[in-house]
C-alpha cells in the first residue's frame, strides 16, 4: 500500500492512541518529577475573651494563588521515587543494616507500602498461574469427552466467570463469604469458631483473592486449552496408543508437550494481569490487607487529596515493569516479522 | 482427540468428568445464588441463622408477606435512581464500540495491507499499549482534564475507553485482514477503483464477522471498565460500574444492601445475553490471540 493512502488510514487510530496513551505515558513521566506544593502558613492573632494568642494558620488564599501559577507543583527530581512510599533506597538500607536473619528483613521491607504491594502481585501471580493452567487442562479434557449436545452450555456457563465485569464478580463472592453469606457461615459452622471472618485476617484475604483469581481466570485457560486440543494430531496419539500408553500417558507425553506454547502464551497473560490486579481488591475491600500497584495508584489519586506525584511515579514504575516482562514476546514478535519479510 | 473419548470409562473419564461438574458448580453458582437472593429481603440473603432462610424466604414472607420481593429493585432502579446510570452505560458502551471499530477496521486493513516496517513498528507499539494497566494512564489524564474543564463529561470517557481499546481492536483486526486475500482488493484496483473505494465496496462487505467479534471485545472493555469511568465521570455522570462501587458504602450503613445486590444482578443481564448469543464469536476471539501468540 502506499505510504500516502496508509497514512490516511491510520490517521485517525494512531491519532487517537498519541493524543490519550502516548501524551499521557510522557505526561505521567513528567508529573513523577513534581510534588504538592506545601500549605503556606501564616501567623495569625487569634483573640478570644480573655487572651490574645498567635497561631500559625494555612494561608488558603495563597496557597490557591500558587496552585493556579504551578498546578503541577514543585519540582522535586526523583523525590519521589525514593521516598518511603515508592522505592525507598534508604528505609531498605536501614532494615538490611539493622536486621541480621533473613526474614526479619523480608518482614521489615513488608511494611513499605510498594513493596507490600509487590509481595502480593508476586504471590498472587505464582499462585494463581499453575492453578489455573492445571484447572483449565483437565476442565478442557473433560469437556472433550462430554457428548456433544453438552457442550455448548457447559462452554457457556463455563465462560461466565470471565465475561463478569471483575468488580461485580468479586462483588457477588464477596457476599457468599460474608460473615452471614452462605459460605463465611457454612466455615464458621465447620470450623466452630463464631467469629471466623474471613475480612479480619491477612492471610485468610489473600486465599480469598487467589480463590477469585482462579474462579476468573480458569474459563481463558480452559478456551485456549480447548481449541488447542482439538489441534492435537490423531496420528500422534494412535501412535502412542498402539504402544500401550494408557490415557494418563497420552495426556502426559503428547497432549501437554504439544500444548506447551499455548502454556507459555497463557503463563504471559497471567503475568500481565497479575500487575492488573485491581477490581477484586475494591470488591472484597481487601485493601487493608492487600494491595496492589494499581490499587496504590487508584488510592493516591481517589479522593480530595490528589497526590498526583506519587500516582505518577508508581505509574512509571508499573509502566518499566511490564515493558521488562513484555521484552521476551517483543523480540519474538521481531523476530517472526524478519523471518516473514525475508 | 475424538478416539480418546471411546472405549472403557476408566478412571480417567470418571475423573475428567467429576472435575468438569466440580467446575460448573462454582462457575455458575454464584450467579445462581445472587440471582435467587436478590428478590429476598437482606435477613435471608444473608442469614445468620440458617442458610435455607435464603432458599425458601422465611423472612421475607414475615417482612412482606410473599416468598418474593421486588424490593431490592425497586430501591435501586427508582428510589437510587440507577437507571440513570444504566443509561450513561448505554451511551458510553454504544459510541464507544462504534468510534473504535470505525477507527480500527481502517487502521487494521492499511497495517494488514502494508509491508513496510513502520506499520510494523505500530503494531509493536500497540502491543506495549496494551500490555500497560489503564489506572497508570489515568493517572496522566487527569490533571490535564481538570486544567482544561474536560472531566466529568460522558464524551471525554468515551473518547478515552476508545483510545484504550485501539491496540486491541488494530491487533485483532489487522490478524483479520490477513486472511481477506490481498488479490480481492488488488482486482479492485485494476478495475479502476481509488483505495478507498477498494476497501468500501469490496472489503466492507466481507468483513462483518471479524468487525462483529472485535466488536463484542470492545462492547466487554468498555462495559466493564471500572479504574476509567469511576476516575474521569463525575457522579452525575457514572457509569452502572462505578455506581455500584459509591453505592456499598452507602447502602450498607442504611441496611440496604440488597439495593446493592439487585444492580448487581441487573448489570450482569446484559452480560448473560451477550455470551447466550456470541458464545462462538467469543470463543474464536478468545483462541486467535493464542493462534498468534
Amino acid at each position: 500500500m502506499p505510504h500516502r493512502y496508509f497514512f490516511w488510514f491510520i490517521l485517525p487510530a494512531l491519532a487517537a492512541m498519541v493524543l490519550f496513551i502516548a501524551l499521557p505515558i510522557f505526561s505521567v513521566a513528567v508529573q513523577s518529577l513534581f510534588v504538592e506544593h506545601e500549605q503556606v502558613m501564616k501567623e495569625v492573632e487569634n483573640c478570644g475573651p480573655f487572651k490574645c494568642e498567635t497561631v500559625l494558620q494555612v494561608d488558603n488564599e495563597t496557597t490557591a494563588r500558587l496552585q493556579e501559577e504551578a498546578p503541577l507543583g514543585r519540582f522535586n527530581g526523583l523525590g519521589t521515587y525514593t521516598n518511603r512510599a515508592h522505592l525507598a533506597f534508604e528505609e531498605v538500607g536501614q532494615i538490611w543494616a539493622k536486621t541480621e536473619t533473613w526474614e526479619d528483613f523480608v518482614a521489615g521491607v513488608y511494611n513499605l507500602p510498594l513493596y507490600k504491594a509487590l509481595f502480593f502481585t508476586l504471590s498472587y501471580t505464582i499462585v494463581v498461574t499453575p492453578l489455573v493452567l492445571i484447572l483449565g487442562l483437565f476442565i478442557a479434557l473433560g469437556v472433550n469427552r462430554l457428548p456433544p449436545i453438552t457442550k455448548g452450555p457447559t462452554i457457556f456457563a463455563s465462560l461466565l466467570p470471565m465475561i463478569v465485569t471483575p468488580l461485580i464478580g468479586s462483588l457477588i463472592l464477596f457476599w457468599m463469604v460474608d460473615a452471614d453469606g452462605i459460605l463465611g457461615a457454612t466455615l464458621q459452622v465447620l470450623f466452630q469458631d463464631g467469629d471466623l471472618s474471613l475480612k479480619a485476617s491477612a492471610p485468610l484475604t489473600w486465599i480469598m483473592l487467589f480463590v477469585y483469581g482462579v474462579w476468573h481466570n480458569t474459563p481463558f485457560a480452559f478456551v485456549v486449552f480447548y481449541a488447542g486440543l482439538q489441534a492435537v494430531p490423531h496420528e500422534t496419539l494412535e501412535a502412542a496408543r498402539i504402544d500401550g500408553a494408557s490415557r494418563w500417558q497420552q495426556v502426559r507425553y503428547v497432549v501437554v508437550p504439544f500444548m506447551m506454547p499455548l502454556v507459555i502464551f497463557i503463563t504471559l497473560m497471567q503475568l500481565m494481569d497479575g500487575l492488573r490486579v485491581f477490581e477484586p481488591i475494591v470488591g472484597f475491600s481487601a485493601s487493608a490487607k492487600a494491595t496492589s500497584l494499581s490499587w496504590i495508584i487508584f488510592n493516591d489519586l481517589f479522593g480530595d487529596s490528589k497526590l498526583y506525584g506519587s500516582a505518577a511515579a508508581t505509574s512509571v514504575i508499573t509502566i518499566t515493569a511490564v515493558c521488562i516482562l513484555l521484552t521476551p514476546v517483543l523480540i519474538r514478535t521481531w523476530r517472526d516479522f524478519h523471518r516473514k519479510s525475508t | 482427540m475424538s478416539t480418546m473419548a471411546k472405549g472403557k470409562y476408566g478412571l480417567f473419564g470418571w475423573f475428567a468428568t467429576s472435575m468438569v461438574v466440580f467446575w460448573l458448580l462454582i462457575a455458575i453458582g454464584p450467579f445462581v445464588w445472587t440471582l435467587w437472593g436478590s428478590f429476598k429481603v437482606q435477613g435471608d440473603f444473608f442469614s445468620k441463622a440458617d442458610w435455607r432462610n435464603a432458599i425458601y424466604g422465611v423472612m421475607t414472607t414475615i417482612e412482606t408477606g410473599e416468598p418474593f420481593t421486588g424490593n431490592g429493585y425497586w430501591g435501586a432502579w427508582v428510589q437510587e435512581e440507577f437507571w440513570r446510570n444504566a443509561l450513561n452505560t448505554a451511551i458510553v458502551v454504544v459510541f464507544t464500540v462504534i468510534i473504535s471499530l470505525t477507527l480500527g477496521t481502517l487502521g487494521g486493513y492499511a497495517l494488514a495491507r502494508s509491508g513496510y516496517r513502520y506499520a510494523f513498528i505500530i503494531l509493536i507499539a500497540a502491543l506495549i499499549f496494551r500490555a500497560m494497566p489503564h489506572i497508570t494512564l489515568v493517572s496522566g489524564y487527569l490533571l490535564p482534564f481538570f486544567e482544561w474543564n474536560l472531566w466529568g463529561r460522558l464524551s471525554t470517557t468515551i473518547i478515552v475507553l476508545v483510545a484504550i481499546n485501539q491496540p486491541f481492536t488494530l491487533w485483532m483486526l489487522h490478524s483479520f485482514f490477513l486472511n481477506i486475500p490481498q488479490e480481492l482488493d488488488e482486482s479492485a484496483l485494476v478495475d479502476g477503483c481509488t483505495r478507498f473505494q477498494a476497501f468500501w465496496h469490496v472489503i466492507v462487505p466481507v468483513m462483518w464477522p471479524g468487525v462483529i467479534t472485535t466488536g463484542l471485545f470492545s462492547f466487554l472493555l468498555a462495559y466493564n471498565d471500572f479504574a476509567v469511568t469511576s476516575m474521569l465521570l463525575s457522579s452525575e455522570n457514572q457509569t452502572m460500574v462505578p455506581r455500584i462501587a459509591s453505592f456499598l458504602g452507602t447502602v450498607r450503613e442504611q441496611g440496604n444492601v440488597m439495593f446493592a445486590v439487585s444492580a448487581v444482578v441487573s448489570a450482569i443481564v446484559p452480560l448473560f445475553f451477550l455470551v447466550l448469543f456470541f458464545q462462538r464469536q467469543i470463543v474464536s476471539g478468545l483462541t486467535a490471540g493464542a493462534v498468534k501468540g
